[in-house]
């Protein structure tokens, strides 16, 4: 466990899942219900803002997006 | 291309399928007008029924008001069947002007613009006034309308929780680096009936530079002291900036819908929403009798006051009756069965009862949350609402779900 993967699991917690629902790092965000695909530009946008990067619209797919853990390959793509 | 055996088994597989899983939708046939009582034919094929309906968005009980019955025929008569024709080309008749500039007047905005339904209003109107460089922030719960109108539009979209007014502060910090940010709500939530904060809306919208979007189909004509509609409610007349409404429900029962607000916002509709561009708008008897209700309603609120009270005469009765109601204000009353089943064999016997009153349950309403939604009208007299009582409370006691917790509910028949 890093402080990105702690970091953005907090950030979904908060932002999306409005019941005692356990979540992993691998949980499916978006095929699973937590997060539907028009809240996902708030997580973008927080991905850029918070890491100082820019994702490009076509990278950030449903897929991309679907667990903690493939948020963070993701990001840590265009960090520098 | 040809209807293949292939393709008909396709369809025939994903209608099998949304019956196996209790979602397929079934009409049931009603020989009367729309009114408090109804004849109904239920399963197809069965001789009618006497019932009363605690089901329609008839709030008003405008929908067979012999005064609107009349003006519709006489707008038949003078303004004819329909326009053959779009707006812009040779579609609009002086009673459409006409119905615009009252309904402006009505809801205290600067200009109206007038669509088939509040469906199409609310799938032409984010396309038409926002671009790519723009964001709507919607409430979690926004109707479908909306939801379709948001994606045919091509700004950025983004959600805040129900109601959460915290969240959305949030949400208008995050992009306010945009051209426009739009917040979009509905004014009463048709599934819960509860009430967005418009108030404090506008004042986060003042704050951050945003623009406001209300839905008010389930307010107009009867939220309100004067039945304005939620802005009224909330004390924000003339500070809503797109309003869209239907005549579908209050303002009338028959169908069309509008665009109402910022002068610039309604022309912008004119010039550039599909849904106004590419189909006719409302007919002739349709204007006539919307143009009727307006009328009713500017003269008096006796029918919105008889429907405040018949709405409190029925929430105190249900909560009385020891069901679990959402808590609210409004004529839309969810009676909270928790279990789908248990709501289709509620809705059933209600019906038996001769009670008609709809189960909703997953994916209409979130899992777990499955209700039998009343709505209560202005057209219902206390020996409906009385008898309505009568069979909840014969119902509820067949399910031993009379003075039950939610969680005792939940434990018998579970989620």
């Amino acid at each position: 466990m890093d402080e990105m993967q702690e970091s953005i699991k907090n950030y979904v917690v908060k932002e999306y899942v409005e019941d005692d629902t356990e979540l992993t790092f691998d949980s499916p965000l978006i095929s699973g219900g937590i997060v539907d695909s028009f809240s996902m530009v708030s997580l973008k946008r927080f991905l850029e803002n918070k890491y100082n990067i820019s994702i490009p619209d076509d990278k950030a797919t449903p897929e991309a997006f679907d667990s903690v853990n493939k948020i963070c390959a993701l990001v840590r793509e265009y960090v520098k | 291309m040809a209807y293949t055996d292939k393709t008909r088994g396709m369809y025939s597989e994903i209608l099998t399928g949304l019956k196996s899983a209790g979602l397929f939708k079934q009409e049931r046939y009603i020989h009367s007008a729309q009114a408090a009582d109804i004849e109904v034919e239920f399963p197809a094929g069965a001789s009618l029924k006497k019932v009363i309906n605690i089901c329609a968005n008839n709030y008003l009980g405008m929908s067979s008001h012999p005064e609107v019955v009349k003006a519709a025929h006489e707008g038949l008569d003078s303004h004819g069947y329909g326009m053959s024709s779009v707006r812009f080309i040779c579609g609009t008749q002086d009673i459409h002007r006409t119905l615009e500039q009252m309904v402006t007047k009505f809801l205290g905005t600067e200009d109206t613009i007038l669509f088939p339904s509040c469906m199409d209003a609310n799938a032409g109107v984010f396309e038409a006034v926002l671009t790519k460089d723009d964001v709507m922030i919607s409430d979690r719960l926004v109707h479908a309308s909306i939801i379709d109108g948001i994606r045919l539009c091509s700004a950025m979209h983004d959600t805040f929780k129900h109601s959460d007014m915290e969240h959305l502060e949030e949400k208008l910090q995050l992009h306010n680096d945009k051209r426009l940010k739009c917040v979009i709500t509905d004014g009463v939530f048709s599934m819960d009936g509860d009430t967005a904060r418009l108030d404090k809306m506008v004042e986060l919208c003042e704050k951050y530079d945003a623009l406001l979007f209300v839905d008010d189909s389930h307010s107009s004509g009867f939220i309100g002291k004067t039945g304005r509609g939620t802005h009224e409610h909330c004390g924000v007349m003339g500070k809503i900036d797109i309003l869209t409404t239907t005549f579908g429900k209050g303002l009338g029962g028959a169908s069309g819908g509008c665009v109402s607000g910022r002068k610039e916002l309604v022309e912008m509709c004119r010039q550039k929403a599909r849904p106004y561009l590419f189909s006719n708008t409302i007919a002739p008897p349709v204007v006539a009798g919307v143009i009727k209700v307006l009328e009713i309603l500017s003269a008096s609120t006796d029918r919105r006051d008889k429907l405040e009270s018949n709405t409190a005469f029925w929430r105190k009765g249900l909560i009385d009756a020891g069901l679990i109601i959402k808590a609210g204000d409004t004529p839309i009353v969810p009676v909270m069965l928790f279990n789908a089943k248990l709501a289709q064999d509620v809705s059933r016997d209600l019906y038996d009862e001769g009670i008609y009153a709809i189960g909703f349950f997953f994916p209409v309403v979130p899992q777990g949350q499955a209700r039998i939604r009343t709505q209560i009208s202005a057209g219902h007299e206390i020996n409906h609402l009385e008898k309505a009582l009568d069979a909840f409370r014969k119902v509820g006691k067949k399910y031993n779900i009379l003075g039950k917790t939610k969680l005792e509910i939940i434990e018998m028949y579970g989620m």
